[in-house]
């Protein structure tokens, strides 16, 4: 069963109405999460969400329209809606607006996937969290808890200007935490991250894991942080695992790379970019390690498609070369805005919301060192993973993050565990400071990045490899 | 159909599937929400959406699950319920179920809503947006106008069944000036309470205030907060301390009958008056609940679950999510002072903070927070920054704009008794970045902030 018909009928009636650009997503989605806590099942959801979106082009203004019927009937009265409030969006106009081309394009597309999540029995998934949170508040955490979450995704998309296509998503994840109170505090220990790891692929993926394997020693370490020493306050050598580089990269890379933010699109509410359109290509954002790609095909990774929600096909592309700027993260309205000539990430949390410029795999190159290597090479540091708490300036330039677990380096070694460990910086500054990075790269998913008034919760993807880092400020404490 | 008659329908559906000893819980929510933005002084994106939502939750043989969908038809709701029994047939014992509600009538009911607003003509929000550029005096606008329209009912096969409406309006917008920032933002339950032009012209005024500002090294600073920084921290004291299941699992600051705060400090939450529905996802009837008395903290948020948990009562705050991320209380309001505006606001200070800008002889004036994110849970310290808008204080005058700064502090210390000097007024309702969550506040004098660094390094 196709939902082109809808589509279609949508994008005529946006047209009919006088729309000199419309299009039309049709989106059906359906969702299960499980929660555990201490080896019982504590919350188990599924959903189910169908409906239409249209977006209405009128001279330079956009509308957008969207409704939970499928009809087509509905659905033409939905690209008529998006036609009047573009006309509405008139009144405060801006200057001219193109696209850039995408060639019309008629595709179907699919993430790989072993093992239908869905198909998995309801048994068998909430096992391995009854199983996984047990062995962790066996071996001494106060609070366990587990969760997984799977998205299905199937959207049909039709533009005017010749797209006609479909794609199924499949997405899943899963992850523990285990917490031990200590006083007037609480320690945590997740596997293998906070949130849990995320990709486009099926039940493989959270099998993968071993969530129960590692359960224990999460609350060990978690029971050992309570004791250990608060990681000191300073300016020091800081070697970084790959989930905190990951999201390191997500949040002083990825989002100051959105053209749509450089372009104050988003000014009010997600902030700019320290980013300078005139300095792309020149301008030096990190040391030569640093090689950025955007690149939406790689298998699995939770940022990956066949197509953006505009319809322009996946491609890999670069957005820091040996450490210089030289690309963005582009629509095809902004991208047209700013001079370029390419698009490619635009998507919607949805068939409800409008599409817009979001991250899709931002992640580094691997380079040419190990951890171990890296370890053995810094005579006075500390390693810091897992991330626990983030926070950044609306320009995308002053961070400080919290992890969940460090480690003093001294003389090439490993010594005593840290607690509530910190870093600080500034963006640039910080990324000229990396003077050693690992290949054994990780492509972290990130299923919670917020963006877009009303709210969107975008999924994004992240290969990192564990970094090192001068002269960064550490054990900043209220 | 009604929403009610629709919940009614689909716990007949789960009845005649299950038997008559299934406890089922139905909600259906109509959400009509239109929202317009703009930026570069222009409207840019301007979307609407009418969905309406079922959601089903069940109890049976002493098991739990819940779902919910979009697709209302026949098969649709058909498919609700096969999914969601299914599940729930799969599903461990649940030991923490808590129980349908019983029969209970509605404590608050809605009252002057401005429907007319809340499914609002394009145009009207486009004149809101057009008066708030025109009033920026040719300042670089953003920000957005939206109008809502929740309509909902419950039903459960208790006997349980209600019926709500709630509206709410919002505009939120800076303006900029070489790079200084200046905001204004208003929540209403009516767009015709919303003046555009008025908000446009506070935030030219505050931008205009805000040039060339000085760096400040980091300290320990005497501050006043205006009403949307300390938005900010009524909404993380609500999700992280008054919140029923950290309280439930010793994950909160919050401790019953305490004397935790400034005696100066009053909350109470209000989700009938802050665009809230009279009832929440349980069936439970809603009312304002005090949070914090006098400086004593009184009680915290709770749904059913958290509630059993802790041998309490539901205050009214079940959610979707309550159930993972627990009960929060959406629509508290830091009662207002004594220390009154004059009701104009004029220079960088809004109404409610200048009084209390004369009372400080060394300090800052904050205009708002950002990405506030918490490094430790309990004592609820926090990180963030600055935004729209930084001035030092001396001898009880604005002197000069600061660039922003980071903080790292602890919430509940920043209110501790004897560290709140003036409470300001009046209580400003605000927008959140979700609609339907509503933040009532007044503009703060503290003895004590932490900054921890520069925004620029």
């Amino acid at each position: 069963m196709t939902h082109f018909d809808e589509a279609c009928a949508a994008v005529q009636a946006a047209l009919d109405a006088g729309a000199r650009y419309a299009d039309a997503r049709v989106m059906v989605r359906r969702t299960e999460t499980m929660n555990a806590r201490d080896g019982d099942v504590e919350d188990l959801s599924s959903t189910e969400s169908a409906g239409v979106g249209v977006r209405s082009l009128v001279g330079s203004s956009w509308g957008f329209f969207a409704v939970p019927d499928l009809s087509p009937a509905a659905a033409a009265a939905a690209g008529r809606r998006a036609t009047q409030i573009a006309r509405a969006s008139a009144r405060v106009p801006g200057p001219p607006m193109e696209l850039v081309p995408t060639a019309a394009t008629e595709a179907s597309w699919a993430s790989a996937c072993h093992l239908d999540p869905l198909a998995v029995p309801l048994s068998d998934k909430g096992d391995l969290l009854v199983r996984a949170t047990a062995a962790a508040k066996g071996a001494g955490a106060d609070l366990a808890e587990g969760i997984y979450q799977i998205w299905d995704t199937r959207k049909w998309f039709v533009s005017s200007d010749g797209h006609r296509i479909d794609q199924h998503v499949r997405e899943c994840g899963a992850g523990i935490t285990a917490s031990v109170h200590g006083d007037g505090e609480i320690q945590r220990r997740s596997w293998p991250s906070h949130r849990g790891q995320y990709g486009t692929r099926g039940w493989e993926l959270v099998d993968e894991l071993d969530l129960v394997g590692h359960a224990p020693r999460m609350a060990e370490e978690a029971r050992a942080l309570i004791t250990a020493p608060p990681c000191p306050a300073g300016e020091t050598t800081l070697v970084l695992g790959s989930e905190q580089l990951a999201l390191q990269i997500h949040e002083s890379v990825g989002h100051a790379i959105e053209l749509d933010r450089i372009l104050g699109w988003e000014a009010a509410f997600a902030g700019t970019s320290w980013l300078d359109l005139g300095r792309l290509g020149s301008l030096r954002y990190g040391s030569e390690l640093m090689n950025i790609t955007i690149d939406p095909t790689i298998p699995g990774a939770l940022g990956s498609f066949g197509f953006d929600d505009e319809g322009t096909p996946a491609a890999r592309r670069d957005a820091v070369r040996n450490g210089v700027w030289v690309g963005v993260l582009a629509g095809r309205d902004s991208a047209a805005t700013a001079g370029l000539d390419y698009a490619g990430s635009v998507r919607s949390d949805g068939w409800a919301r409008l599409p817009m410029v979001r991250m899709t795999n931002v992640g580094l190159e691997p380079g040419p060192h190990t951890l171990d290597e890296i370890i053995a090479a810094t005579d006075d540091g500390i390693l810091m993973d897992i991330n626990r708490s983030w926070s950044i300036d609306d320009r995308r330039l002053n961070f400080q993050f919290g992890c969940e677990i460090g480690y003093e380096i001294k003389n090439g070694k490993l010594g005593r565990m840290l607690r509530n460990p910190t870093y600080t910086g500034i963006g640039p500054a910080f990324w000229r400071s990396m003077d050693m990075l690992s290949g054994e790269t990780v492509a972290w998913g990130t299923p919670n990045c917020g963006k877009g008034q009303p709210g969107q919760i975008g999924h994004t993807g992240h290969p990192a490899a564990p970094a090192r880092f001068t002269g960064v400020r550490v054990g900043v404490r209220g | 159909m009604s929403e009610l008659t629709l919940a009614g329908k689909v716990v007949e559906l789960v009845r005649a599937a299950a038997g008559p000893h299934v406890q089922t819980e139905v909600g259906v929510h109509h959400n009509a929400e239109a929202l317009t933005r703009f930026a570069n002084s222009a409207i840019h994106q301007n979307v609407a959406e009418a969905t309406t939502t079922v959601r089903l939750r069940l109890h049976l043989d002493g098991r739990t699950a819940a779902g919910s969908t979009t697709v209302i038809d026949k098969a649709g709701l058909t498919a609700l319920v096969d999914r969601t029994l299914a599940a729930a047939r799969m599903s461990p014992p649940d030991a923490a179920w808590p129980g349908l509600v019983p029969p209970t009538p509605l404590t608050a009911a809605a009252s002057g809503l401005d429907e007319v607003s809340a499914v609002a003509d394009p145009e009207l929000r486009a004149a809101q947006v057009r008066a708030f550029v025109d009033a920026a005096g040719g300042l670089e606008t953003a920000g957005f106008c939206r109008t809502t329209l929740s309509s909902a009912a419950f039903a459960n096969s208790a006997g349980q069944a209600v019926e709500g409406r709630a509206v709410e309006a919002a505009m939120d917008g800076i303006a900029r000036l070489d790079g200084a920032d200046g905001v204004a933002r208003l929540a209403a339950a009516s767009l015709a309470d919303i003046d555009g032009a008025a908000l446009g012209a506070r935030a030219a005024a505050k931008a205009r205030a805000g040039g060339r500002p000085v760096e400040l090294p980091p300290g320990r600073y005497e501050v006043v907060l205006e009403p949307a920084a300390v938005a900010d921290m009524l909404d993380n004291l609500s999700t992280f301390g008054f919140n029923g299941k950290a309280y439930a699992r010793g994950q909160s600051f919050a401790e019953i009958g305490a004397q935790q705060f400034d005696p100066a400090v009053t909350i109470v939450d209000e989700p009938t008056r802050g665009g809230g529905l009279p009832f929440d996802i349980e069936g439970t009837p809603r009312g304002p609940v005090t949070l914090v008395r006098d400086g004593v903290t009184a009680a915290v948020a709770h749904d059913r679950t958290s509630a059993a948990e802790t041998g309490q009562v539901s205050t009214g705050h079940a959610s979707p999510a309550s159930r993972s991320w627990g009960p929060m209380a959406l629509h508290m309001r830091l009662v207002a002072g004594a220390a009154n505006g004059s009701g104009v606001s004029a220079g960088p200070a809004a109404d409610s903070a200048a009084p209390l800008v004369s009372g400080v002889e060394r300090g800052l004036l904050i205009s708002d927070f950002w990405y506030t994110r918490v490094l430790e849970q309990k004592s609820l310290v926090i990180t963030g920054l600055t935004r729209n808008g930084v001035w030092l204080i001396e001898d009880g005058e604005v002197t000069s704009a600061v660039g922003n700064m980071r903080f790292t502090q602890s919430y509940p210390q920043a209110l501790a008794p004897g560290s709140v000097r003036a409470v300001g007024g009046p209580s400003v309702p605000m927008p959140d970045r979700w609609s339907g969550v509503r933040y009532t506040a007044p503009a703060l004098h503290l003895a004590s902030w932490h900054l921890t660094g520069n925004a620029s390094g």
